[in-house]
């Protein structure tokens, strides 16, 4: 499980290896059905961008497939774990091979970034405070934030910066998987772009598979392998962007042919 | 998973370190000392990766750190056996290590503490500044919602009547039962030595109708709704809610604290009432069952010998203590900067700090009415 590097190296689109495989998933609140019936596949090294118009339950997958919210119905499998069902050692052992970015940080507020990153470090590795306090630094230096940045609370912190730390967070344990909910909401457009930059940089690096919850055009044509549209509670269509423009459904057309889409896609042809 | 292996040996050509298994930041713990017992020499080391399994950033690291250590001596590094993945990890890792390690926390010198002494008192004048011109924003706000009622927040003020005031009547009338058995029991005992057990009627009377009904009422509404308004009012300061408030032309007291404050001026009067009331009862009882004063004579004693001035001066104290409560803790709420830690400091600042101030007003009006002879 843990030698992703040759795996990801070597393995190619023919032998796909399923990192996270979610099956008849249903999930509801109240009377309000968010999914139903939905399948999705992640390959490992991919980047999976997830797409939606607002109240598709995206956030919502994202937050069941981590094990945050149990669905009514339905099996996930994340690196051959049941996470729903499985032996409580398995499932423990699972959270650490996944990192997640929330969408406004969240952040320990009570802790500098340098202890926010340390903080699964120090929960899951007997690693002596010295080495924690440089692999903490190195993940934030990786995440491209100023080493000032280290003492500082995450108030004192911009959104963009936030966002960066919450990722060195995720990332502190070389997770297989990373997840990202809106990584890049909020964010200006060249911070945006040099966020995009940072997750394919680092996604190449350290050989990640990225499951991106995302609304923003730029990144899915930067960044993206293959992208799911959430829609009529359950993923309509997935495949690579260049697909989605011949999908024939009314939101998936709008979304990819509109012209923010065009600007977009132009942008990604220039890189 | 194969644990993580670490050799070195020095020959004329420099270090050869040899690492084979998994290199993994959650494996790194038991390789952990052997990379750093390396001493760096000034030639050049060599490193043989042919053996390794796996390898992330925290391993990358080891290699890389070692690495930094031999070229800042001097030495040259070269890298054996690696596979391309793990070359451009640790080239990565090497290139993003920081200049200097990030420090968690200066250490403390003398003259800090000296600095936070002299913090903390410039800090406790301007607070006192700050307070000071919270109650008078508050006062004017009050004052312009007498004149104009309709600005008044029916519905928050109903809320929150319920919510510092109804809820808060079993707690208070348990106290005040309590407070009169224990006076008439603990008087009793020491009444009986002069035969003057009658006169437990005046003593539980007076205490508990001047001072500790509304006393110990006050006492409980501080840490019951000041803790409470604290916490709701500091929780929206964080969320940038009272910032989204001001930018619509909404004034955060009209909003949030006149309704607040004006619900504990309200309820705090009755609720000490309440915990009066029921402080007689509880004396009444005691006085009945262990000094055999039955509950008619209790009530003549009480008619003939306690003024209803007694019930006056406590009660007259009850919108102070509620407007300091109030005060207090909307003001303490407002302080709230940034994060959870802040709601959580400033809401034991706000509980502790109404606790005192309904205190000393109380010893103020003790010694106002002892000069004024009431």
């Amino acid at each position: 499980m843990n030698s992703r590097i040759q795996e990801a190296t070597s393995s190619t689109a023919s032998q796909r290896d399923a990192v996270i495989r979610v099956r008849g998933l249903r999930n509801q609140f109240g009377s309000q059905v968010v999914h139903d019936n939905l399948d999705l596949d992640v390959w490992r090294g991919e980047v999976l961008g997830i797409v939606g118009g607002s109240g598709t339950g995206k956030s919502v997958l994202l937050r069941t497939i981590v094990g945050l919210n149990t669905p009514a119905a339905g099996s996930i499998e994340v690196l051959g774990v049941d996470v729903l069902n499985g032996p409580e050692e398995d499932r423990r052992s699972i959270e650490r091979h996944w990192g997640v970015a929330f969408q406004d940080g969240a952040l320990f507020s009570s802790l500098t970034v340098l202890q926010n990153v340390m903080a699964p470090l120090r929960e899951h590795t007997g690693l002596s405070e010295k080495l924690m306090e440089s692999l903490g630094a190195l993940k934030i230096s990786l995440v491209g934030l100023p080493q000032l940045s280290c003492g500082k609370f995450p108030s004192e912190l911009s959104g963009g910066m936030r966002k960066r730390a919450a990722l060195a967070r995720a990332l502190a344990l070389d997770p297989e998987i990373v997840f990202l909910d809106e990584p890049t909401a909020g964010l200006d457009p060249i911070g945006a772009a040099a966020y995009d930059e940072l997750i394919g940089e680092l996604q190449q690096a350290l050989g990640l598979t990225v499951f991106m919850v995302t609304h923003d055009l730029d990144s899915l044509y930067a960044i993206c392998d293959r992208i799911a549209v959430l829609a009529e509670q359950r993923v309509l269509v997935e495949g690579p962007i260049e697909d989605m423009t011949k999908v024939d459904h009314p939101w998936v057309q709008e979304y990819f042919t509109g012209p923010r889409a065009r600007a977009a896609q132009q942008k990604g042809q220039d890189r | 998973m194969t644990k993580p292996m670490i050799s070195s040996e020095r020959d004329t050509e420099g270090t050869h370190v040899r690492i084979s298994g998994e290199l993994l930041t959650q494996s790194l713990a038991s390789v952990e000392h052997d990379f750093a017992a390396i001493q760096p020499s000034a030639d050049k080391v060599v490193f043989d990766l042919s053996q390794i399994e796996a390898l992330d950033t925290g391993g990358a690291w080891l290699i890389a750190d070692l690495g930094k250590r031999f070229t800042s001596n001097g030495g040259a590094v070269e890298i054996l056996g690696a596979k391309p993945a793990h070359a451009t990890l640790i080239d990565t890792v090497t290139r993003s290590i920081p200049g200097k390690p990030g420090k968690l926390e200066d250490p403390r010198s003398f003259m800090d503490w000296v600095a936070d002494v002299g913090r903390g008192t410039f800090g406790a004048w301007k607070d006192t500044l700050s307070i000071l011109e919270f109650l008078g924003l508050t006062l004017h706000r009050l004052f312009r919602t007498m004149v104009m009622p309709w600005r008044l927040r029916k519905a928050a003020l109903v809320t929150h009547m319920e919510e510092t005031g109804v809820k808060a009547l079993p707690i208070v009338a348990l106290m005040g039962f309590l407070i009169g058995v224990v006076l008439a029991f603990q008087g009793a005992t020491q009444l009986k030595q002069f035969g003057a057990e009658i006169f437990v009627v005046e003593l539980i009377s007076i205490s508990v109708l001047r001072e500790l009904g509304i006393l110990l009422t006050a006492i409980i509404v501080a840490g019951r709704s000041g803790s409470a308004f604290t916490a709701s009012i500091g929780s929206m300061k964080v969320q940038e809610e009272i910032d989204a408030m001001r930018t619509l032309g909404l004034d955060p007291i009209e909003v949030l604290v006149i309704p607040r404050v004006l619900a504990l001026l309200i309820m705090l009067p009755i609720l000490g009432f309440i915990s009066d009331i029921a402080g007689l009862f509880g004396g009444a009882l005691m006085s009945w069952i262990d000094l055999g004063v039955s509950p008619g004579m209790f009530l003549t004693r009480l008619k003939e010998n306690t003024d209803v001035w007694q019930l006056a001066v406590g009660l007259i104290k009850a919108p102070f203590f509620a407007l300091v409560i109030g005060v207090i803790s909307c003001w303490q709420a407002m302080q709230v900067r940034g994060s959870a830690q802040s709601v959580g400091q400033r809401t034991t600042a706000s509980v502790v700090q109404s606790i005192f101030m309904v205190i000393v007003i109380d010893a103020l009006f003790s010694i106002f009415f002892s000069e004024v002879g009431i």
